[in-house]
């Protein structure tokens, strides 16, 4: 579904992404994870078309580079790590604006535009909050929102950046399993992570940054050692694998 | 239950956006229709408001209504009071939209429509023009030209020195060009009004800003811009929202941010430039009037857009009305009476309000 080749990032003099080069198929899960400034957010926002980037990058095979904005808002869905989210704003309201891509610059919403806002609010059990507004709306339930919103985009790639930041335990599991079960739809989802545990449970394949350029691609167990781990986040862990499962502990020194 | 559940089940839920409702768009409409006749009935000459209707309704074809009016009633009516009514009406729709775009265009809730210099500009055009051209035409037909050329090349400086300031940061340094160039703008007014101590009561009644001897000729100049200018920004209304998601969510979203941004200060400035040549400097109206909208309708700009053009007129009109009116026969400068009506009742609004935290 997506493709890089030799992808580089630059802000003027410094490469924030360097010769960054994967591919993710129809239902997979790729996490981006590494040190804060290790690129992540960077390759993200390449991928959305949000920054001009070297190399090459296809989306559903086609060239990103020759694809037209509102093109591109069709095939990638992207979830900034700190989403705006007006106030006032009603959770239906703000989802139809997730149908932007689809509504001529100087039109309003059709009603194929209002029927798959009401799919994304009832595929996330939103129906309920449609009239809510944004500012009345908890953590975990404005999270669900801003993937309602993602998902009204009806894009075959989405693109999480951060998704579980300021969310609880809990919370955090509940969103990460959504956006497992909707993988089941063939989403192809690229995310950057903090916490090694969940990314490693729930990602197919790890993707670890450090300076912009890829240091380990695999399985959470081939990523996520204990060397790998100290020598890119200069972190002190200890690693522990139950049940197929990795599970990362900070460990003070 | 079964049977219902599997029916609700079935039918796609349909999810709507708030616009502006009928209860609203009635009210509004009905608040710039009182505005108007109140506008077209107060002053010396005492003309009825039904007699301003079947005035009306004689010049429609067909209908054959006597107009109850005799040609002098008719004269002060359609020549000094209409024209007079209609250009508040346009001046007060313009402000009013115009400041509602560049709020949303700059996620600034204190964003007027003078924000990038079009005032500074305006009131250095208009002041070299009353020093100067005046002067040596003999003529004031150019005071709202070099009003509006001033105004549109303050706007022009304004938008070249905040996009070579940084593109990443466009909303912010367009926002401090517009500072820099009121300031400059200011500082070369003051300057030329110091050397021309003579015309100062010429240039301040201008700067403040009034309808005391407009025509259908000032109409016929600024009606063509003022139409134009609003309906691109009401045609707006809906991208207006996406960007209030932030720059790059709305690029996310397909929208051409930069190109949208531009469109949009290019129509409320070219806009509010022809309203300001033809009325002065009308403080209050461009905050005012999209913040009660909000306040009281929505904060969507599908609402708020074109709801500001309507009430923004009849507001206009209404004060104008207040303006001629109280020190009747002289006349209050119409910005001393926006700004000191507009804001206790600003105040009100915000005190009164469910929707504020």
């Amino acid at each position: 579904m997506i493709e890089l080749h030799g992808v580089c990032v630059r802000f003027g003099a410094t490469a924030a992404v360097r010769e960054l080069s994967f591919a993710a198929g129809a239902g997979e899960w790729v996490a981006l994870i590494g040190p804060n400034g290790a690129g992540k957010t960077s390759a993200l926002r390449a991928l959305a078309g949000l920054v001009s980037f070297e190399g090459a990058i296809a989306l559903g095979g086609r060239d990103a580079r020759r694809l037209g904005r509102r093109e591109v808002a069709r095939l990638v869905a992207f979830v900034p790590q700190k989403p705006e989210t007006p106030h006032e704003l009603t959770v239906g309201e703000y989802v139809l604006l997730g149908r932007t891509p689809y509504i001529s610059p100087l039109g309003g919403e059709r009603r194929s535009d209002r029927e798959a806002a009401g799919r994304a609010l009832r595929r996330l059990d939103l129906e309920s909050f449609a009239e809510r507004r944004l500012g009345s709306l908890s953590g975990g339930e404005l999270q669900r929102t801003v993937l309602a919103r993602a998902l009204a985009q009806e894009a075959p790639v989405l693109l999480l950046d951060e998704p579980t930041t300021s969310l609880d335990l809990g919370r955090q599991q509940l969103v990460l399993e959504l956006v497992d079960s909707l993988r089941g739809d063939g989403l192809t989802v690229v995310s950057t992570m903090h916490d090694l545990t969940l990314a490693g449970q729930f990602a197919d394949r790890l993707l670890l940054l450090d300076q912009g350029a890829v240091a380990a691609e695999g399985s959470a167990a081939e990523v996520l050692s204990q060397g790998n781990l100290a020598a890119h986040y200069g972190a002190n862990v200890r690693v522990l694998e139950e049940d197929g499962a990795v599970f990362v502990v900070p460990v003070r020194r | 239950m079964a049977a219902v559940d599997v029916v609700r089940r079935e039918t796609v839920p349909c999810v709507a956006a708030r616009g502006i409702g009928l209860r609203w768009g009635l009210a509004t409409a009905a608040f710039l229709l009182a505005a108007l006749l109140v506008g077209l009935a107060v002053g010396p000459a005492g003309i009825g408001a039904g007699a301003i209707v079947e005035s009306t309704l004689s010049s429609l074809p067909f209908l054959h209504v006597h107009s109850p009016l005799d040609a002098f009633e008719h004269a002060v009516l359609w020549q000094v009071r209409a024209p007079r009514v209609a250009l508040a009406a346009l001046v007060g729709g313009m402000l009013a939209v115009s400041g509602s775009a560049y709020q949303g265009v700059f996620r600034n809730p204190l964003a007027d429509p003078y924000l990038l210099g079009v005032a500074g500009g305006a009131g250095l055009g208009a002041t070299l023009a009353i020093v100067y051209g005046v002067a040596s035409t003999g003529s004031s037909a150019v005071v709202p030209l070099a009003a509006f050329g001033g105004a549109v090349a303050a706007v022009v400086v304004t938008y070249v020195l905040g996009r070579s300031a940084g593109a990443a940061r466009t909303t912010g340094a367009l926002v401090l060009a517009g500072v820099t160039v009121a300031t400059f703008t200011a500082a070369v007014q003051t300057f030329v009004q110091q050397r021309h101590t003579d015309v100062l009561q010429n240039v301040y009644s201008w700067l403040l800003g009034g309808f005391t001897t407009s025509t259908w000729g000032d109409v016929a100049v600024a009606a063509p811009y003022i139409v134009g200018s609003s309906a691109v920004l009401v045609l707006h209304r809906r991208v207006l929202d996406v960007l209030s998601l932030g720059d790059d969510e709305a690029a996310s979203l397909g929208v051409n941010v930069a190109r949208t941004r531009l469109v949009i200060v290019v129509a409320a400035t070219l806009g509010t430039a022809a309203a300001v040549a033809v009325s002065g400097l009308i403080a209050f109206v461009g905050i005012i009037v999209p913040h009660t909208i909000r306040l009281l309708v929505s904060t969507s700009y599908r609402a708020v857009v074109p709801l500001s053009l309507v009430v923004g007129a009849g507001f206009l009109v209404l004060t104008d009305v207040l303006a001629r009116t109280v020190l009747s026969p002289a006349e209050l400068p119409i910005g001393v009476v926006t700004a000191f009506f507009g804001a206790p009742f600003f105040a009100v609004v915000l005190r009164s309000s469910r929707t504020m935290r």
